[in-house]
């Protein structure tokens, strides 16, 4: 039997999120149809929810190819959430300090910034890993606690705003600001930039030694090292630290495009979110462009589906947890039909 | 405060907070000692948590909620195994994903419920149990032994895991599911059962942790209760080496150093809460960062059984 394509297998996995998921709406008392039509409405159904899916697809693309990249590596950086934060405060702090800057200046500024912190964030499971030997899943979803709570720390504490009473920064400098993509609208160069990183991604998965290598020891890292010809342990932390920055982007690239501060409560969980945007898209960079708009607008629409139908947000988390599910088997049958 | 009554609140507080890690932990040693590494175990403690505080509502008293709970842990380790084991999906993702729908689930369950803004919840709580006469000890008899039930049973479970690991037949076949599942297979060794079990039996004990952080510790249920312990569980799992008997005791000790932060506010040790809040995370990271590199883990941990072809 001839193996279905990747597209198939993503789509089926849908599929069976999406029956599963109308299910569980159903058995705890709601109306699964009238639940998907506040979705397709509250994501896709007017310009405004369609720019909103835009906005929030911005940081699942970048935590989205943050994990594809570490996860092709066989680097398991359970860590985005962590590396995000780290790059949100890394942002604001420049954004802030560098006011007076031009933005020509500032903006890659911030930028540089927050993946450098991502990077260093993710450079203390890398070190554990590679130097004490200490595996990396516990250790990433540690740091993201930790990250969290600095974040918390931050806003309530040394960058609390100037007059003390809420917790959230200062607003960033105006020329911190990410410009706007689509006047009139909260679409800012993000989105830009998000699908500029994956393209890059792309060629280099596609075309470079390093891409090859980075394939090379996640999929037979013993053969790898056997072989002798790919440096395991450098390939290794390269992609841990740059999946670290591309996650440390995604935090500076929302607090300059969408909140201009930093609150405690950045994110909903995108580094967690990622996991399943980077599954569903097979760890291919351009798919992954495509799972993060899907999923940017499952949480416009989560909002919605509270909105008009009473659903809990929460229950979006859960979907997310469904969709990886229905990825794992999915591939496990594949796997079964090719061999 | 007299230095004694302060030192009896600080080992009150250090068994209270090492409790659920211990039950949670030594749950897990048992499923990764059968070469199963269970991300998902946060997942099992927070349904736990809430199958507690439903239980006990709709039961009417904290034991049916335990029951409950116990159950709900049991469950969704269960869906666990039923990927990771039962199809040979990869453990660590399969986990990761059981834990974020476990929180989303019990979230959204807990919403619908109760409403989004959620007025606090009051349980009825597993009141302490004293013990005759060891409770009377002079310091430490208050607080290992004037504690909620749950606690005496990660007192009896370690050493009784313990002899079942290594002084009986069925430990033994599980060890080898855990090391050398091929080799276990030709011996007759049910690999995949044996691991369903074990895992199975992890997720209980996360369930029981769980209804114990809702109906011994807080006597209420909120979102994301669970706050990471399934994660420092299995990070205490590394640090007892796998043994039951010592996982109780580094999840004792890791209590311990958990309650310092209460320690440290009483004696007037202004540092701001959220630093005392991520210090349990930081505590384990430099743990794990000394203790690793004399450890080894069972040797076909994480890897699924038969191996992919």
């Amino acid at each position: 039997m001839k193996r279905p394509g990747p597209v198939v297998a993503a789509v089926v996995a849908l599929l069976a999120t999406t029956l599963v998921a109308a299910g569980s709406l159903w058995l705890g008392g709601f109306d699964p149809l009238q639940a998907g039509a506040a979705l397709v409405r509250g994501s896709v159904g007017s310009p405004t929810a369609l720019t909103i899916t835009m906005v929030r697809a911005v940081p699942l693309i970048l935590t989205g190819l943050a994990v594809s990249l570490a996860f092709r590596a066989g680097v398991w950086n359970i860590g985005a959430e962590g590396q995000l934060y780290a790059g949100a405060i890394a942002a604001v702090t420049v954004g802030i300090g560098g006011a007076g800057l031009p933005a020509l200046i500032l903006v890659p500024l911030v930028l540089l910034a927050a993946a450098l912190a991502g990077a260093l964030w993710a450079a203390v499971p890398a070190f554990m890993r590679v130097r004490l030997g200490v595996g990396e899943v516990i250790t990433t979803i540690l740091m993201n606690f930790v990250g969290v709570y600095l974040a918390a720390y931050m806003v309530s504490g040394p960058l609390q705003e100037a007059r003390g009473i809420f917790p959230q920064t200062d607003p960033i400098a105006d020329a911190a600001q990410l410009p706007i993509l689509l006047p009139g609208t909260r679409v800012h160069m993000g989105i830009v930039l998000a699908v500029a990183v994956g393209a890059v991604m792309w060629v280099v998965f596609k075309r470079t030694r390093f891409g090859f290598a980075v394939r090379a020891v996640g999929s037979a890292p013993k053969a790898a090292r056997i072989v002798g010809l790919i440096p395991v342990d450098r390939v290794m932390i390269i992609s841990f630290l740059a999946s670290g920055a591309i996650a440390g982007l995604a935090g500076g690239v929302e607090v300059a495009g969408v909140t201009f501060a930093l609150y405690a409560d950045l994110s909903p969980g995108w580094g967690y979110t990622a996991i399943a945007v980077a599954l569903l898209g097979g760890l291919h960079p351009i798919a992954v462009v495509g799972t993060g708009l899907l999923f940017g607008a499952l949480g416009s629409g989560a909002a919605a589906m509270q909105r008009d139908a009473g659903i809990p947000l929460a229950w979006a988390s859960a979907v997310e947890a469904l969709v990886i599910l229905s990825v794992l088997a999915v591939d496990q049958v594949r796997r079964r039909t090719d061999a | 405060m007299p230095e004694s009554l302060a030192l009896i609140a600080f080992l009150e507080a250090s068994v209270r907070l090492g409790v659920p890690l211990a039950l949670a932990a030594i749950g897990e040693t048992i499923t990764e000692r059968s070469g199963v590494i269970n991300i998902g175990l946060e997942g099992s403690i927070i349904s736990g948590a809430l199958g507690g505080a439903l239980g006990a509502l709709w039961l009417g008293g904290a034991w049916g909620g335990l029951v409950v709970g116990a159950l709900a842990g049991l469950f969704v380790a269960l869906v666990f195994a039923a990927f990771a084991i039962g199809l040979g999906t990869d453990q660590i993702i399969t986990g990761t994903a059981i834990t974020l729908g476990g929180l989303g689930f019990t979230g959204a369950i807990y919403q619908a419920e109760f409403g989004a803004t959620g007025t606090a919840l009051t349980l009825p709580t597993l009141s302490e149990m004293p013990i005759p006469g060891l409770s009377s000890l002079p310091v430490i008899g208050s607080a290992l032994f004037d504690q909620a039930p749950t606690t005496y049973l990660a007192y009896l479970l370690a050493p009784t895991l313990w002899y079942f690991l290594f002084r009986t037949q069925w430990g033994l076949e599980l060890r080898a599911a855990g090391e050398e599942p091929d080799a276990a297979a030709a011996a007759g060794v049910r690999v995949r059962l044996v691991r369903f079990w074990a895992t199975g039996f992890g997720g209980l004990l996360g369930g029981i942790a769980g209804a114990h952080l809702s109906l011994a510790h807080a006597g209420t249920f909120t979102e994301n209760m669970s706050a990471g312990r399934g994660f420092i569980a299995i990070a205490v799992v590394v640090l007892g080496r796998w043994n039951p008997l010592l996982v109780l005791i580094a999840a004792l000790l890791f209590g311990a150093a958990s309650a310092l932060q209460f320690q440290a506010q009483t004696f007037g040790l202004d540092l701001p809460y959220q630093l005392f809040l991520a210090f349990p995370y930081l505590l384990t990271l430099a743990a794990l960062a000394g203790w690793v590199g004399r450890t080894r883990a069972p040797a076909a941990l994480a890897v699924s059984w038969p191996r992919r072809r």
